[in-house]
């Protein structure tokens, strides 16, 4: 029932197939994976209709190019303000038609990082271990457990029901930012770190180095003191962790991140503002603001109550 | 890394957060065998009385760490559920089986051999013969999929790691690294002393399970040759 639906003719520096995750696997090592941005890559499915945690295409610094190989319903969404349909500008964030044989392009852009292609259907490739995520160390997962290439060809699921109307969900577009602040709930290990190293963290700004990839974000910055040891005894990793190993830099953990460390964790990037961090390119400038638990919960909750409200249609959202 | 001890001190379990959506329980401060069983024995109830929104779990030395969806299930209701566990008692011991790993010692498989020998004053034979007589338990699997931590190394191994790590280190990989020894059990990146090599499959994708070691079983060492390597 899968039909051909995208020819790549050009990736970029790299394109893989992305959905929710590996969940449930980890007590064997497994990462979790999935897409970097998780609110982009979950509005763009419900966008274009499908159930939220579809596969799609996660574009990495844009020079993307594929063709459609049939009428297609489709959005990105991203960091990239726009992209092309032939040669004419569209915007992103939003359902759009393409016809049989017209061409899409996405950008690089000086914003952001990573754009999702998402196709009505969904991108099908075999589940391993219950997703379809890319996981590129592990060379499985996505297409052929690697990054696409020049010809390859996706298939996509039969157009399950009518996208959202065409309607734009402003409101629930995180402020992308070259410089973000991340809020972060202090811990697990934030006693293992001293009062001046406490001080670093939550006073400093720290710049996103180029080691930056779907495994995590190495920043830079004034180092960050543990009281004595940077190491603990080795556990689990969540997404957003902060790990300061012993040089005293911090390392955002993400999508493709081991599933135990043992380096002490001063934070943990509250879920709503990880986008943030994804999309953070090179250069960036980040500072931290510590919320208790309570606040970020509250966070999370609000924003969950919005997007299924939006998802309802109880809201007209935006123009 | 912690010193591993034998004597594990009881304690209240400790809830930890992890950012708004993942909880670290502790169950002890330490490496030793009886947190670690407590761990699992945690891990295997949840299994069998699953809570809804709980994503993911992943038991390690002393703690358990759980993903969760704070929309689906509260962090009260979370811990309420945990005291429950915790209130039937440890239930059966969970204890896997022990499993005898072959390995090729030296030679190509294992370039870091004679490294091992002369840093510990030992003989090459010495090494192997130390090497494959300790029963090792699987402590958790982590680091990369299918990768187990164990214990027991015996301390006339110890060895630090290579001054520069090898860009690529074949899966089956047997290696030491300070007080640990443990198996790559797909091919990455690298600084553990390499020993040897075993032909067996760690991880597969596409097996269910995935992956040949679990915690909680034990694994011995069996020195095989060359021949009988290729013939597995």
């Amino acid at each position: 029932m899968n039909t051909p639906s995208l020819e790549i003719l050009e990736p970029g520096p790299l394109a893989t197939v992305q959905d929710r995750g590996r969940l449930g696997h980890q007590h064997l090592g497994v990462p979790v994976s999935g897409a970097m941005d998780l609110h982009a890559f979950r509005m763009g499915n419900m966008l274009v209709g499908n159930s939220p945690f579809e596969a799609c295409l996660e574009i990495t610094q844009g020079r993307f190019q594929a063709r459609f190989l049939r009428d297609t319903t489709f959005a990105v969404t991203g960091s990239s303000p726009h992209a092309f349909l032939n040669r004419t500008p569209i915007p992103t964030w939003r359902a759009l038609k393409a016809r049989k044989g017209q061409y899409i392009r996405v950008m690089q852009s000086d914003h952001g990082f990573r754009d999702y292609l998402v196709l009505s259907g969904g991108i099908q490739v075999p589940l391993v271990l219950g997703s379809r995520s890319t996981y590129l160390r592990g060379k499985f997962g996505g297409f052929e457990g690697r990054a696409l290439k020049t010809g390859d060809v996706l298939h996509t699921g039969p157009e399950a029901r009518e996208p959202l109307p065409a309607v734009y969900p402003k409101q629930l577009i995180p402020p992308y930012s070259s410089n973000p602040q991340l809020r972060v709930v202090l811990g697990p290990q934030d006693s293992a770190f001293s009062q001046g190293g406490l001080e670093a963290f939550i006073g400093g700004t720290f710049t996103v180095t180029d080691r930056a990839d779907r495994m995590g974000c190495r920043l830079s910055g004034s180092p960050i003191q543990h009281e004595r040891t940077a190491d603990i005894i080795s556990d689990g990793l969540a997404m957003g962790a902060i790990q300061i190993p012993g040089n005293g830099q911090p390392l955002i953990l993400l999508a493709d991140r081991p599933t135990t460390g043992g380096y002490a964790k001063i934070a943990n990037v509250i879920s709503v503002d990880i986008p943030l961090i994804a999309q953070t390119l090179p250069g960036g400038r980040i500072t931290f603001k510590v919320v208790s638990f309570y606040e970020a919960r509250e966070i999370y909750l609000h924003k969950e109550f919005a997007i299924r409200r939006f998802m309802a249609g109880d809201e007209k959202v935006g123009a | 890394m912690t010193e591993i001890v034998k004597r594990p001190a009881a304690m209240t379990p400790r809830f930890k957060h992890c950012g708004e959506t993942a909880v670290s329980v502790e169950l002890g401060d330490t490496i030793d065998l009886e947190t670690n069983r407590r761990v699992r024995q945690l891990f295997h109830k949840l299994q069998e009385n699953p809570l809804h929104g709980i994503l993911s779990m992943n038991p390690t030395y002393r703690s358990l760490f759980i993903q969760y969806d704070p929309w689906e299930c509260s962090f009260e209701k979370l811990i309420q559920h945990l005291e429950n566990m915790f209130r039937q008692g440890s239930g059966e011991p969970v204890e896997g089986r022990t499993l005898e790993i072959p390995v090729c010692y030296g030679g190509e498989f294992g370039p870091d051999l004679a490294f091992v020998a002369s840093h510990n004053g030992l003989s090459v034979k010495e090494v192997i013969r130390i090497h494959s007589a300790s029963l090792y338990p699987v402590f958790m699997i982590g680091f990369t999929p299918g990768f187990p931590y164990l214990g027991g190394l015996d301390s006339r191994l110890f060895t630090p790691r290579r001054d520069t790590p090898r860009i690529r280190v074949p899966a089956g990989s047997v290696g030491i690294a300070d007080q640990q020894t443990g198996i790559y059990s797909l091919e990455s990146p690298g600084g553990w002393q390499i020993i040897g090599r075993s032909p067996l499959k760690f991880f597969d994708p596409q097996e269910d399970p995935p992956a040949l070691l679990r915690a909680g079983m034990n694994i011995r060492f069996r020195p095989i040759n060359k021949d009988e390597y290729s013939l597995t």
